[in-house]
């Protein structure tokens, strides 16, 4: 079968992000990019997929300006077959990502599309499940195991007071969670291998779809400090504390 | 200006994140609705008709929505969403599942966990693991959002009396069905809910240590967290992970134990009333947001708190 997972270029998750010292945004500039971590566990599921003979094709895709090709070629280095760039000036909203994505979707008619769950720059935790929305397809969200079988997909999904196991007929959307395994490394062969590989590039126009964002940022600002309190000497004196001037116990 | 709230339920009993979301949509105005959608869920419906500030209590009824399948729900939701001019859903798991499919079938681009309402278009939300706090405007006639629990006050349980309604339609996908589920089963309060929680992390070496903590929150009657560092080692279950990707917790009492305090974590549980931390490094970073700091071995503090409880 199929495979198309979607993959966004993000803040390295070790670059502490601070807001610009006018407030309009985040300072971006001179920061280290990657692939979000979410991405780099759909990149390995559907290696996975493959490596077990159940994917017979990997196919990559990105949206945003045309540095998000890095990750593409990470994509490519980690085992995806061919690559897919939209190309846009700015970055579209989590709807506008997916009505991109269901473009593509149409185009390339794959069994299973792979997506992180969130990213860790916007925290929208959205497009996955939008674009199961657009296709009228079902959707297993922040799965920890998948299972194919042949036209359907077993789905373990981490939910707020333990595990749910779904049953999604395919075409499906899974969206990973940190569980679903740990993502290996591109060896040096393979990161020269995948600059050979396609990568195909359109615009929006070409899929015709009309991206207008309807969510401004008035501005961004630090989240409220909270102040140090004091050392406690011993658990004695921490209980005392708690009991008597907190008074929480 | 109407909302429609979906009330976060297990059919029996409605869950205290409905409480603080429908005090959001009373901060945005107008008259509020409750959908609860489940299997034999009257019970629920009826502690959503006695909820404070709720005009009117939606039950739709039927086995497709017993297991909250996002597919079946969301149809729902979209059908109803033509009445009305926000649609709200705390942002628990179902939440998180469930709207993004609404808002992308009503073409509105959804606003995620918000944490303020600044104005009815207008809202506060967290970004890039709540380092940044993002102020954003809605231009879309409808506004499709999900409600960070512990940033809200819940309003009273009790002496309200709104009309309920039985809805008839189904709306079922039929692309997706209920295998199983495997809920963690303790007689303690639930994570998110709890009056005190007390977690460890990656200090605790093994999840075999987490007795230590289990002790102290019998004593306490806590519910028992964990950060990711502790999760990702398989010290725990995933589903006792506080922090950003994981459960936000605002507790009266948090107790951190052996937990250094990452920006991922302390997204999680910053807005605790009270914060505690016993870790051996003085300079965790953890003590910078703890109200009451022990530098001590937890081995030998665990087992003294203990006692001393």
């Amino acid at each position: 079968m199929k495979v198309l997972v979607a993959i966004k270029r993000v803040v390295d998750y070790n670059v502490k992000v601070r807001p610009k010292a006018d407030g309009s945004d985040v300072e971006l500039n001179n920061v280290k990019m990657s692939l979000n971590p979410f991405c780099e566990i759909a990149v390995e599921e559907a290696v996975r997929l493959k490596e077990a003979g159940t994917a017979s094709e990997i196919i990559a895709v990105s949206i945003g300006p045309k540095v998000v090709q890095e990750q593409l070629r990470t994509a490519l280095a980690l085992g995806a077959d061919r690559a897919i760039m939209v190309e846009t000036d700015s970055e579209p909203q989590p709807l506008g990502v997916a009505k991109l994505l269901k473009a593509i979707v149409d185009k390339e008619s794959p069994d299973l599309i792979i997506l992180g769950k969130q990213s860790i720059d916007g925290d929208n935790n959205q497009t996955g499940q939008m674009l199961a929305a657009l296709a009228g397809i079902g959707q297993g969200t922040f799965a920890s195991n998948i299972e194919v079988a042949d036209s359907t997909l077993n789905v373990t999904r981490e939910v707020d007071g333990g595990l749910q196991t779904v049953t999604l007929t395919l075409p499906a959307v899974v969206t990973t969670d940190l569980r679903l395994n740990e993502p290996r490394y591109a060896s040096l062969p393979n990161i020269m291998k995948a600059k050979k590989k396609p990568l195909d590039i359109f615009t929006p126009d070409d899929l015709a779809v009309n991206l207008t964002n309807t969510v401004s940022m008035i501005k961004v600002e630090p989240p409220a400090e909270r102040q140090a309190g004091i050392k406690v000497a011993s658990v004695d004196e921490l209980v005392e504390k708690l009991k008597n001037e907190a008074k929480v116990i | 200006m109407s909302i429609l709230v979906i009330a976060e339920h297990d059919n029996a009993s409605l869950k205290g994140a409905t409480l603080n979301t429908v005090t959001a949509a009373l901060a945005m105005g107008g008259d509020i609705h409750l959908l609860v959608a489940g299997s034999d869920c009257a019970a629920a419906g009826a502690e959503a008709a006695a909820a404070h500030g709720v005009a009117k209590v939606l039950i739709a009824d039927n086995a497709v929505y017993a297991h909250q399948l996002a597919e079946n729900i969301a149809g729902l939701v979209t059908e109803l969403a033509a009445d009305y001019d926000a649609v709200l859903a705390p942002a628990t798991g179902n939440g998180k599942n469930i709207l993004p499919r609404v808002a992308a079938s009503l073409d509105v681009q959804m606003l995620s966990e918000i944490i303020s309402v600044e104005s009815a278009d207008t809202f506060k939300r967290p970004i890039y693991a709540g380092n940044v706090i993002a102020t954003v405007q809605s231009t879309d006639a409808k506004k499709v959002i999900t409600v960070r629990a512990t940033a809200f006050d819940a309003v009273s349980a009790s002496g309200g009396n709104a009309d309920v309604v039985s809805l008839d339609q189904v709306t079922d996908a039929g692309v997706s069905s209920f295998v199983s589920e495997e809920l963690a089963v303790s007689d303690r309060p639930e994570l998110t809910a709890a009056n005190i929680v007390v977690s460890g992390g990656r200090g605790m070496q093994n999840g075999d240590n987490f007795k230590l903590i289990e002790a102290v929150a019998d004593k306490l009657n806590a519910a028992m967290g964990a950060s990711r560092a502790a999760v990702d080692a398989g010290f725990v279950p995933n589903d006792m992970q506080v922090g950003q990707t994981g459960k936000i917790v605002a507790p009266d009492l948090y107790v951190a134990v052996g937990i250094s305090g990452a920006i991922q974590h302390l997204a999680g549980m910053k807005d605790s009333k009270v914060i505690v931390a016993i870790n051996k490094d003085e300079d965790a970073p953890i003590f910078s947001v703890a109200d009451y700091g022990l530098v001590a071995d937890l081995f030998v503090a665990l087992p003294e708190l203990d006692a001393a409880l």
